[in-house]
């Protein structure tokens, strides 16, 4: 027996050493960059620099479009997810798919492909110079989460979906069977059951959303700088790692609070998220 | 045999159409079929449900008695044939706005909320004041016998315990219609016995129509008003308990309630009927004359007796014991007798058998005929068993 858990043990050494190298130390080197300045002397100047307006619009602007994108994806994902879940089983594998379909193309080209799509001599504006329309939407705070939401969305699709097929279909036969119209059987218990799904599907959209570099580079043209850009200038082009890693280390904190008070949430309060 | 007070059910036997109040029609399947994928699983059958009773559907898997009981609580819509309550059409009303309630299978309790909560589901639905949700949840905890389990978790109650919820759940609205599917199957022998009273003593008390699933034979003969034995999608024979265990209609009801030798027979004229190579004298007529039959004989019914005072004679095959009694296999013209009696007898002996009149029991011949009810193949009839014991998910 003792043999047995020496090896169990054994079997867990890789892992650890991986996590190790590659998650540990990376966030000591984070925190340690964070709290020094360019001669390797403990300071907290970088962390106060952040206080500054221009860096607080930068973290302001990105809480609220990921906040915006996690919404809206949430409403969009819902609906969608409940669908596919009463679908027959193997319908449900090819919708799930289809859902997963546009991830296979790589993230810069889908980014490009909105940039056609959207710009002021896009396809949606040739469509609408028909009808002697033109709108302008690259380059506007809806572009950039417009690509949030279509980049992220199958990631609060699948959690829900995943969570939804595990409830018994006849505990919903239960609650209609006691009363529930289709809509109060998705209130009272579909929601419920499927809360597990809904928490880790706002996680995926809302952790990459408010770290996101690219997206607004390219769809909002650089006139709505969120804190992924600004950490990526800063050891992309002003070579300031310590600035940089004082923002990573922010965002960090930032998102393990919002995951605190979520999971706080959807423990406390079970049902009553909404 | 638990012997219960039976009520007689009132059923198409007498056709004056005279309704007095106490037997006013509840529920009524009209003709009612259904199909999934091409099988039918409904094959035209006619049901009424009568107001307080107890009725049961019982059956093999795959009878469509589930599904009968799904197209009543209108999970189910029939292709064909209409479904009435209370003398109004509700093929098209959807479940939630039918005035029945169930108790699923695997009870089905809402994972997320406590006893308490689950109990009070219906009611909250309806927005009833505080006051009297805790009111009725209470009296239906009294009921069930769960107080003090207001705030368990309900995934961590026993099946037995989840069960009781799962009833005191779907009585909580005062339904006027009760549907339990197969509620005791998940539950172990004992637990089963205690759960069959109480829940006759519920069905008495509060006066509600039930309708209740099972393939368990003894379940149905102990708890119902009224058994409905179904096979192959069809209605098979309606009656009381004694009516379906003594008088059954064909040779598939009478091998699937309780043990049966059925044998070939010709009926010689009314009163008289020949098998087995000898004349019997029995206490059905109506046959045509020389009509072949099949002749239905229960185990316990027939007598060990010496060798010359016995109508039959044959040679034992095999001799179990089982406690209350020995049940002999006797090979009586290659016809193999299940035979139930007090008496030893040992294998290779020959023995004489005597039937009473009252012991014999003729039924038409049906498309079961021949398909049941000779022990020589006692291991397929075991198996025939355990199917039946496998229930539809």
């Amino acid at each position: 027996m003792t043999k047995k858990n020496i090896l169990k043990q054994a079997a867990a050494y890789p892992h650890i050493v991986w996590a190790i190298i590659f998650i540990i130390a990376p966030l000591l080197f984070v925190a340690y960059y964070a709290f020094t300045d360019k001669e390797g002397v403990f300071t907290l100047a970088n962390l106060g620099q952040l206080a500054q307006a221009t860096y607080l619009e930068v973290f302001l602007r990105s809480v609220c479009f990921a906040f915006l994108a996690t919404v809206i994806c949430f409403v969009i994902a819902y609906p969608v997810a409940y669908f596919i879940s009463r679908t027959s089983p193997s319908a449900q594998k090819i919708l799930v798919m289809l859902v997963m379909l546009p991830q296979w193309l790589n993230f810069l080209i889908r980014t490009y492909s909105w940039m056609a799509i959207l710009e002021d001599t896009g396809i949606i504006n040739i469509i609408l110079g028909v009808l002697g329309l033109n709108i302008h939407m690259i380059n506007t705070p809806g572009a950039v989460i417009l690509g949030m939401v279509y980049n992220f969305l199958p990631y609060m699709i699948i959690p829900i979906h995943s969570a939804m097929t595990k409830i018994d279909p006849r505990v919903l036969e239960a609650a209609s069977d006691l009363g529930c119209s289709p809509l109060r059987v998705v209130t009272k218990v579909v929601f419920p059951l499927s809360l597990s799904g809904v928490i880790s599907g706002i996680t995926m959209v809302f952790v990459p959303s408010i770290s996101t570099f690219y997206i607004s580079q390219k769809l909002g043209g650089g006139n709505f700088d969120l804190i992924g850009d600004s950490i990526e200038r800063q050891f992309q082009t002003q070579y300031d790692y310590n600035m940089g890693a004082a923002m990573s280390f922010v965002l960090m904190l930032l998102i393990i609070a919002s995951m605190a008070v979520m999971n706080k949430y959807s423990d406390d309060e079970g049902g009553m998220l909404v | 045999m638990n012997e219960k007070k039976i009520i007689e059910p009132k059923g198409e036997t007498v056709a004056t159409g005279e309704e007095n109040v106490e037997t006013k029609k509840i529920v009524q399947l009209k003709n009612v079929a259904k199909s999934f994928d091409g099988e039918i699983i409904l094959d035209h059958i006619n049901l009424d449900v009568y107001e307080k009773e107890f009725i049961t559907l019982l059956g093999p898997s795959g009878c469509g008695k589930t599904t009968t009981l799904r197209i009543i609580a209108g999970f189910v819509t029939p292709d064909t044939g209409d479904v009435l309550f209370e003398d109004e059409r509700i093929n098209d009303l959807p479940p939630h706005k039918r005035h029945v309630n169930t108790v699923f299978q695997k009870y089905a309790l809402f994972p997320h909320l406590n006893v308490y909560e689950n109990i009070a589901f219906a009611l909250r639905l309806k927005k009833v004041s505080e006051e009297e949700i805790y009111e009725r949840v209470e009296e239906m905890l009294a009921m069930v016998n769960l107080r003090g389990f207001e705030k368990k978790d309900v995934n961590l109650l026993s099946g037995g315990q989840q069960q009781r919820v799962a009833i005191a759940r779907a009585l909580i609205n005062k339904p006027k219609v009760l549907l339990l599917d197969e509620p005791l199957g998940a539950l172990d022998l004992k637990l089963r016995k205690d759960m069959q009273n109480e829940l006759k003593n519920i069905q008495r008390k509060t006066g509600i129509t039930f309708v209740y699933v099972t393939h368990d034979q003894e379940e149905a003969l102990s708890m119902s008003d009224t058994v409905v034995v179904m096979a192959d999608g069809k209605i098979q024979q309606i009656g009381s308990p004694t009516d379906i265990y003594n008088e059954p209609e064909n040779a598939f009801v009478a091998d699937f309630i309780g043990e049966s030798n059925i044998i070939d027979g010709v009926m010689l004229d009314d009163y008289k009927v020949r098998f087995s190579g000898h004349e019997f004298v029995c206490l059905d007529k109506g046959f045509d004359k020389n009509e072949s039959v099949d002749v239905v004989v229960r185990p316990e019914d027939v007598d060990v007796v010496p060798l010359d005072k016995g109508m039959l004679t044959g040679i034992v095959t095999s001799v179990t014991f089982k406690g209350v009694h020995y049940e002999i296999i006797v090979s009586i013209k290659d016809f193999k007798w299940m035979i139930q009696s007090t008496d030893y007898v040992e294998v290779g002996q020959e023995i004489g058998v005597y039937v009473e009149p009252d012991a014999i029991h003729i039924m038409k011949k049906s498309e079961y005929s021949n398909m049941f009810g000779d022990y020589s193949s006692f291991s397929d009839e075991l198996e025939h068993l355990s199917d039946a014991n496998e229930e539809e998910e």
